[in-house]
């Protein structure tokens, strides 16, 4: 059995029009210390999926497991990053990791937990602000916090979704290369949705594409060749870069609609 | 690696050592805080001193000056000329020198009987001081007997306290004390019984017809129930005591009426926390204490403090009320006695105290302002 799996996932939403059911029957294996991304349409379903794994949405058919058990609820063996940082605004960067880091390491001492939170703290490039409030950190810092709250949990896996949507190129690029060498580093299991298929390329070792909804499902998978740890300037000089970028986009343009109907 | 932002330091550093700045006066900063503290009328002053714009601050400083002073003069005007013409047989409105005069001589009553009451411990003191010479020297003598006769006079004496009249300034701080304990068993009911209530949909389904039901009603109608509650509660303590049972009934009044707009803001700041924020807890799947103390409380502390605000204002309002029903030594009793003297100068009395309720309800609400501000985090806005 894989170290993680869904089972026939699926999402209905109960409307007034009757079942809407969004995501249908997505099966994914996912060995130990791999990077998935999963693209896709926006609205097709991605982060009803990604949110049913972290157990912050309900499950309505199929299962998923983690680590040969089946996940119930959500837990902080799963570290979730949200294309908002979603931090406390009450607390401060160190504070706000720290919550997580308590509620892991609760056997440990303080101090051994202060060393967690700062360790991964100054990891993101944050050991000079960390005690600031999140009103004072610019968008790419915040994401830093949630990167490394996420990190710091030590979680079974990491679910991210769309985590640098909103910021700027250039910050986007500083924080990918954050999340890679930190991933180098502890090698977790990654499940992260985008819909940025250079990123995608850059970071996955295999890259999902669902299918528009409704009644998404995966249309194909990808497998990326690249050798890690991976430097951007020189996978984008690669002709093997474009043919994945090429196969992606023309899964995007041409064939997310009736992939569907394909695969049935 | 390749990291080109400015605040990517590389881990091993993890204390970068920033250069000492030297102290500058920044009077945005400055402007900015005594805003905060709702001191906004100082700020053009800071500005001022930090030659911002000062053309500009000074009409501020002008506009804010003397506007109010304008409307103060008025004021003022329009009461002398009532004072002029509304009179009844026995008494008329005082007029602002009038006013004035009585003010004068509540501050002159008040520091006889301070000075009477310093004597009356002076005397006291010495008085003990020469017993006690007289028990040592009874000592001394070998005579016991007289000695712990003496001494048990020495006790009595020292247990005495000065039966004085309550000034206008004593009676101020029995109010104050009032509103405090009364504010304090309001917070204590409504923040805790608020979250309940904002947890839980079946809660407020189940308090919502008693909280809408009780918000409207007067301070005068809960005042015999209180006191019933106090009667039946509370030993009557020695009149020395500030504690008199008096003081619960009217801060009991004070809480009953006072103690809804926290209960209803706080319910609504809990039920209205950013899903994002729930989400945290959930995703850490932190412990209730912990999801209380850590994300719903200071999630919802601004809108707390803003129903504290409101409970604040309406408590103090009914504690005038409360004090004059209960026969609490406060500024209600003061009110209410000079009421019953019905002559002119105790109206000019009143008058004082009617600056004076408002005064300190002004102080309070700027009190819990600035608490306010301060528990408002700044919203992220990414
Ligand atoms: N509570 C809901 N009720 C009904 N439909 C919903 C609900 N929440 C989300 N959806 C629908 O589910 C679909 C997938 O949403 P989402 O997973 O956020 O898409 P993506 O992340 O791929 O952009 C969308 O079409 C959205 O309208
Ligand atoms: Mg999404």
């Amino acid at each position: 059995m894989a170290y993680f799996e869904c089972i026939h996932l699926g999402k209905t939403y109960k409307t007034p029009q009757g079942d809407a059911v969004i995501v249908e029957d997505f099966n994914l294996k996912i060995e130990q210390g791999e990077f998935v991304c999963i693209i896709g349409h926006s609205g097709c379903g991605k982060s009803t999926v990604l949110s049913m794994v972290a157990g912050l949405n309900e499950i309505s058919q199929g299962t998923v497991v983690l680590g040969e058990r089946e996940i119930n609820g959500a837990g902080p063996d799963r570290g979730v990053v949200f294309q908002a940082p979603c931090l406390l605004p009450w607390m401060t960067a160190y504070e706000n990791v720290m919550l997580g880091v308590d509620q892991v390491y609760y056997h440990a001492t303080k101090e051994e937990r202060r060393q967690v939170a700062t360790y991964y703290l100054a990891m993101v490039g944050l050991a000079g602000s960390m005690h600031k409030h999140p009103g004072e950190l610019s968008g790419g810092m915040r994401q830093r916090v949630g990167l490394a709250r996420a990190f710091a949990l030590s979680p079974k896996m990491l679910l991210l979704d769309e985590p640098f949507g909103m910021l700027d190129k250039l910050t986007k690029f500083d924080l990918q290369q954050v999340l890679l060498d930190l991933w180098n580093r502890e090698r977790l299991t990654a499940m992260m949705v985008t819909h940025d298929v250079d990123e995608a390329i850059y970071l996955a070792d295999r890259i999902v594409m669902m299918t528009n909804g409704p009644a998404a499902g995966i249309g194909d998978i990808l497998s990326i060749k690249f050798e890690r740890p991976r430097d951007r300037a020189e996978i984008m000089d690669t002709s093997q870069f474009y043919d994945y970028r090429d196969y992606l986009i023309d899964f995007l343009e041409n064939r997310a609609a009736s992939a569907a109907l394909e695969v049935a | 690696m390749s990291t080109t932002t400015a605040d990517t330091h590389p881990p091993a550093t993890p204390n970068a050592i920033t250069p000492a700045k030297k102290w500058s006066y920044n009077p945005n900063k400055v402007a900015h805080t005594l805003e905060k503290l709702g001191l906004g009328y100082f700020s053009p002053f800071a500005r001022l001193a930090g030659r911002d714009e000062p053309a500009k601050q000074i009409r501020t400083i002008a506009q804010n000056t003397f506007l109010p002073l304008l409307a103060f003069a008025i004021f003022l005007f329009g009461w002398q000329l009532c004072s002029g013409t509304v009179a009844t047989d026995s008494q008329k409105i005082p007029s602002p020198g009038e006013t004035w005069d009585a003010w004068n001589g509540m501050l002159a009553f008040s520091a006889a009987e301070k000075a009477k009451e310093a004597a009356y411990y002076q005397s006291l003191e010495e008085r003990v001081a020469r017993f006690s010479a007289m028990a040592s020297e009874a000592r001394a003598a070998g005579n016991t007997g007289r000695a712990e006769t003496i001494e048990r006079r020495i006790a009595k004496e020292e247990a005495k306290v000065y039966q004085g009249t309550t000034t206008f300034f004593d009676q101020i701080g029995i109010s104050i004390l009032t509103i405090s304990v009364g504010f304090l068993i309001a917070t204590l009911i409504a923040v805790p019984l608020g979250i309940l209530c904002g947890l839980s949909p079946l809660v407020n389904t189940a308090l919502n017809p008693l909280i809408q039901l009780f918000k409207p009603v007067s301070p005068l109608a809960w005042f015999p129930i209180v006191f019933v509650f106090t009667t039946w509660g509370i030993d009557q303590p020695p009149a020395s005591s500030i504690w008199q049972r008096a003081l619960f009934t009217s801060a009991g009044v004070v809480t009953l009426c006072s103690l809804w707009p926290t209960l209803v803001n706080t319910a609504v700041g809990v039920a209205s926390i950013d899903k994002d924020h729930l989400n945290v807890a959930k995703a850490l799947k932190l412990g209730w204490l912990k999801r209380i103390w850590k994300i719903i409380l200071p999630a919802s502390l601004p809108l707390i403090f803003t129903g504290l605000r409101v409970s604040i204002g309406v408590g103090w309002m009914v504690l005038v009320a409360a004090d004059m029903m209960a026969q609490n030594q406060g500024l209600g009793k003061f009110v209410w006695d000079m009421y019953q003297n019905g002559d002119t100068a105790s109206t000019a009395q009143i008058i004082i105290a009617v600056f004076f309720i408002g005064g300190i309800g002004f102080l309070l609400d700027r009190i819990m302002l600035v608490f306010q501000r301060l528990v408002t985090f700044e919203e992220q806005t990414i």
